[in-house]
């Protein structure tokens, strides 16, 4: 088990998951979202291929009503 | 100017109104004053999903992005660093380059910070962005923003939400007459005639939201804004009579009985 920080919030995720492993967990693979990982932005190509590990920091970020 | 569309870098609007998403009851009726007003872009924020809640609506269920251009805006954001990234994200997520800029300098005024703005303007024209920029409406500000390459000036009329309207015209139409790009007033429009104010004057389009949201009816006001954008682009275009000091009649005054 691996902990991360996702979107401030600490959560245990199984080891070896990927972005588009944990998207797909929070029902958000078929949403319009952009991805932080650790400070980085991940074009969406490649969430297959971004593994998660331990002390990681993810941010799920999308479009919200404002001005 | 002309009776042509406005046309923001390479973005062609059929209203020269935009309209703001935010502060309205719900979705629903965000929707509903999107679609009375008129407006074929509306402004959007960039936040963090709530993954607890996944069952909560999202804006994009109610206002679908093909039929509306999204305009992501930084609100919010204190930094150019904040900024940037806010609108790095909103890039990856929307693949537009079309965004708004707003860096703020102070909570209780929500005055843009221009230095950070002018700064953050140079980056993201660097990185590709077409960039239209919540300003103050000093014209030598909004001219280096020009220079910098923003595709449109965005002068505040008067604090983001205080409805005040114009407070400065002088300054509005100093940077009116000498832009080159589209100048849309944004933030502090507080009714329909304050915005027909603006397009009276020259303003290329209006951008409104908590004047639509913070109404009674937000939709009849969102129609109001809709009628008064085209009013005051039509009067502009017409070009107005000479005001006079003294009375001259109407009716003539030849064959008086």
């Amino acid at each position: 088990m691996a902990k991360i920080q996702l979107n401030g919030k600490k959560i245990t995720i199984k080891p070896k998951i990927t972005i588009f492993d944990l998207l797909k967990r929070f029902k958000l693979n078929n949403k319009k979202v952009a991805i932080e990982h650790n400070g980085i932005i991940i074009p969406n190509n490649i969430y297959k291929k971004k593994f998660l590990k331990d002390n990681d920091k993810v941010e799920i970020v999308h479009f919200i009503g404002g001005g | 100017m002309s009776k042509k569309n406005l046309k923001v870098a390479n973005v062609t609007l059929k209203s020269r109104l935009i309209v703001g998403t935010g502060k309205y009851k719900s979705l629903k009726e965000t929707a509903k004053a999107v679609k009375a007003s008129g407006a074929d872009m509306v402004t959007v924020a960039v936040r963090r999903v709530n993954i607890l809640d996944k069952k909560k609506p999202i804006l994009t269920d109610y206002l679908n992005p093909k039929k509306f251009i999204f305009l992501p805006n930084t609100a919010g954001c204190f930094t150019s660093e904040d900024a940037l990234r806010t609108l790095r994200l909103a890039r990856e997520m929307g693949g537009w380059k079309l965004v708004k800029l707003e860096v703020l300098g102070d909570k209780k005024t929500l005055y843009p910070n221009m230095m950070e703005t002018l700064k953050s303007t140079k980056t993201l024209v660097k990185e590709g962005f077409k960039v239209m920029v919540y300003c103050t409406d000093d014209p030598l500000l909004a001219k280096k923003l020009e220079d910098l390459g923003a595709s449109a000036i965005m002068p505040l009329a008067s604090p983001i939400g205080s409805g005040l309207g114009i407070q400065s015209k002088v300054n509005i139409s100093i940077i009116i007459k000498q832009s080159k790009v589209p100048v849309i007033i944004d933030a502090g429009i507080g009714t329909a005639s304050d915005a027909t104010i603006a397009m009276e004057m020259g303003c290329d389009g209006v951008l409104i939201n908590s004047a639509i949201a913070n109404a009674k009816n937000p939709i009849l006001m969102a129609q109001a804004f809709k009628n008064a954008v085209i009013s005051g682009r039509e009067a502009f275009l017409s070009g107005r009579m000479k005001k006079n000091y003294f009375a001259e009649p109407s009716s003539p005054t030849k064959g008086l009985i």
